[in-house]
């Protein structure tokens, strides 16, 4: 069983970093659609943020620089997604889709004309990427049974975005249900007109829950591009701002059940790497292609309701108008 | 700001005319002299052709060895030369035939993925001689050269083997085929004829044509492999290679390059790499342009189409028992004392790790 445990661990720590674009994005979404405004485009985002985080660093030789201007140019794309389905009241799913296209064009032609890479960006390195932290004591705790591999090895040693991650969650918690901001986000995504009512700018709540989800974005962007990998590779985000998506279904929008069911996709990514482990504990031999499509199966699942039923924000998709006219 | 060696960067420090508005002028001038070469270019002599697979042009290792050839040919003989970088698996057929029709001659292709797609063009034109890389078609007019990775693995084996001290390597390929297994069983023979003790862990990047360019899942295999215990990690994945190589960097662990000499991306980590003379290739079916014979070549250590990379970079982490051994094994193989068992042949690994 320890065999097990000193097993898991490693599988664990590959989880908490496969889960962390995958939460961040989640947690921007929710921003976003609580308030009424889907949002398809997350992945556009995440790359055009991972692809100008990567390309500041490597310039300006600092990862701090690179993190700004990765979320400037995520919020940039949110502002762009906000003009087209709240203030024009376009097609929400469209204008995101779209934002998802421009991404993966701008940033292949815009890598390839700076540094004449075939759209990478250079390897990042020093200070401009984010190195792991090591958490204090880890040396003494390393020692204690169970606990020390658990605190050392799975806890500490990882880069500072993946501990803001795992603290926006009861952030993201605490504006939604404890603070006014929060209660007029949601009112905004279920009963805009009672949001009006009261004098309160729907349009600007939406706006604001929109910029919000840009730099959640952009946070998971820059992750990928100079936490998780040194540098932006073309389409690097590879479908994970879909499977934030399908993890905020999964969730059904509130901010605790978005990181287990980020968690949950991140370990079973996690888990298929390690067939190995099947093998030994198990006696079970695994075809790869079925532990690397899990996460996908699983969303299907999850998306055809087999989790009950995952109503989303009833004004969700609904461009506002003001007065209830048309 | 930090230096790096892609030229024609509009950041590229050597370019005193950056963003200078008179820079232009000179390119305009540079534009219409290149429509007019194009022009008149294929009536004259023929340009070659190479076409890159998905990994791209500049992935550091497979593909931008045949890049390195195509620019050697290039800078040597001032003859230019056609080139695009495949973006999806649609354009492959249609690369093929619009350089056919251009009248480009050789037209070089690399990766084995090509081979289905040039069984049916190939036919199409029969002045057209084509050179496909790590695969073979039979056509008259198609030059098939495949290389025995295995002999080369086997050599990298060995200083694995060595180089370890955990008892415990591993190696990350890229796309599961059997050119891949192929690599990895001769690692495997390499690592047990050096280090009998040793176990040897395998993981491949994916199934798919994307598994060359997947850095972020290479490097949490490698780090998967690193929490087993592994502290020699080959990396033969193309431009996922990139993503294995950082992984083992940051874990402290040494890695193994391959295709292109990879030794200089991480001094110190990078123990060595597996050269595919892929540019000599390139280089040499450039420079036979149009004369180029049909047949299949085999590159193998003894013709000097695979070898292992020894340069500054990697001299500390090479002692003279290891350099006394690959040497010795280079011997072996290039005179045949010693066979590496190939993969392909039977699809089974005879290493027992």
């Amino acid at each position: 069983m320890s065999e097990l445990a000193a097993d898991l661990i490693p599988v664990l720590d590959s989880t908490l970093r496969l889960s962390t674009p995958l939460l961040l994005a989640c947690l921007a979404g929710l921003f976003s659609e609580r308030a009424g405004v889907f949002d398809l485009g997350l992945e556009g985002k995440m790359l055009a943020a991972a692809f100008f985080s990567a390309a500041v660093a490597f310039l300006t030789d600092s990862v701090w620089t690179g993190l700004a201007a990765g979320v400037l140019a995520s919020v940039v794309l949110a502002l762009l997604h906000g003009l087209a389905s709240i203030s024009f009241r376009g097609n929400q799913l469209i204008s995101g889709i779209a934002i998802n296209f421009l991404a993966v064009g701008m940033t292949a032609m815009i890598a390839r004309s700076w540094f004449g890479l075939g759209g990478h960006t250079p390897a990042l390195e020093g200070g401009s990427r984010f190195d792991a932290l090591h958490l204090p004591f880890e040396g003494i705790v390393a020692q204690v049974p169970l606990v020390g591999p658990l605190y050392a090895e799975l806890i500490s040693g990882h880069t500072i975005l993946v501990y803001l991650s795992l603290a926006l969650v009861p952030m993201t918690w605490w504006i939604f249900y404890r603070t006014r901001l929060g209660l007029r986000l949601r009112a905004a995504g279920e009963a805009p007109d009672a949001v009006e009512t009261a004098g309160i700018s729907v349009v600007g709540l939406r706006y604001i829950a929109v910029i919000l989800c840009g730099v959640l974005c952009g946070l998971a962007g820059a992750y990928m591009a100079t936490g998780l990998h040194a540098g932006f590779v073309n389409e690097m985000t590879a479908g994970r701002g879909f499977i934030a998506l399908a993890a905020l279904i999964f969730a059904k929008w509130r901010p605790w059940a978005a990181l287990w069911s980020c968690l949950l996709f991140g370990f079973l990514q996690a888990l298929s790497l390690r067939p190995d482990l099947f093998e030994r504990h198990f006696s079970i031999h695994l075809q790869l292609q079925l532990l690397d499509a899990l996460p996908y199966i699983l969303t299907v699942v999850i998306l055809a309701g087999f989790v009950g039923k995952a109503i989303p924000p009833k004004a969700c998709g609904v461009p506002y108008v003001k007065g209830g006219a048309g | 700001m930090k230096t790096y060696h892609r030229p024609r960067s509009i950041f590229s420090a050597d370019d005193p005319m950056r963003g200078s508005i008179s820079a232009a002028i000179p390119r305009l001038r540079g534009l219409v002299g290149s429509l007019l070469l194009m022009l008149v270019a294929p009536m004259v002599w023929a340009q070659p052709a190479v076409i890159y697979d998905l990994g791209g042009k500049f992935d550091k290792s497979f593909s931008e060895m045949a890049y390195t050839g195509a620019k050697r040919w290039g800078d040597e003989t001032g003859g230019r030369f056609l080139e695009i970088e495949l973006q999806s698996e649609a354009q492959r057929e249609q690369a093929l035939r619009r350089f056919a029709e251009r009248g480009a001659n050789p037209v070089v292709m690399v990766g084995f993925t090509f081979a289905t797609t040039l069984e049916i063009v190939a036919p199409d034109y029969p002045e057209t001689n084509f050179v496909i890389i790590d695969s073979v078609v039979e056509a008259p007019n198609v030059r098939s050269v495949v290389f025995n990775e295995h002999e080369a693995s086997y050599l990298v084996g060995v200083m694995a083997g060595l180089a370890t001290r955990t008892d415990t390597v591993g190696i990350v390929g890229g796309m599961d085929i059997p050119l891949i297994r192929r690599v990895a069983c001769g690692y495997a023979l390499g690592v047990e004829a050096a280090n009998p003790e040793a176990r040897v862990i395998r993981n491949m990047t994916g199934t798919t044509s994307a598994a060359w360019n997947d850095p972020i899942k290479g490097a949490e295999l490698t780090r998967s492999q690193a929490a087993q215990k592994a502290d020699v990690v080959f990396a033969a994945a193309g431009g996922t290679n990139v993503g294995i190589l950082q992984a083992a960097a940051d874990e402290g662990i040494l890695s193994i390059g391959a295709d292109s000499n990879q030794n200089h991306l991480h001094p110190g980590s990078v123990l060595t790499s597996m050269l595919k003379r892929v540019d000599n290739i390139v280089y040499e079916a450039f420079k036979g342009g149009e004369a180029a014979s049909a047949g299949v070549s085999v590159m193998g250590l003894a013709n000097g189409g695979l070898g292992v990379a020894l340069d500054e970079h990697n001299a500390d982490l090479v002692d003279a028992k290891m350099k006394a051994a690959v040497d010795e094994a280079f011997d072996a193989i290039a005179s045949g004392r010693i066979v590496v068992h190939n993969y392909t042949d039977d699809s089974e690994c005879p290493a027992n790790s």
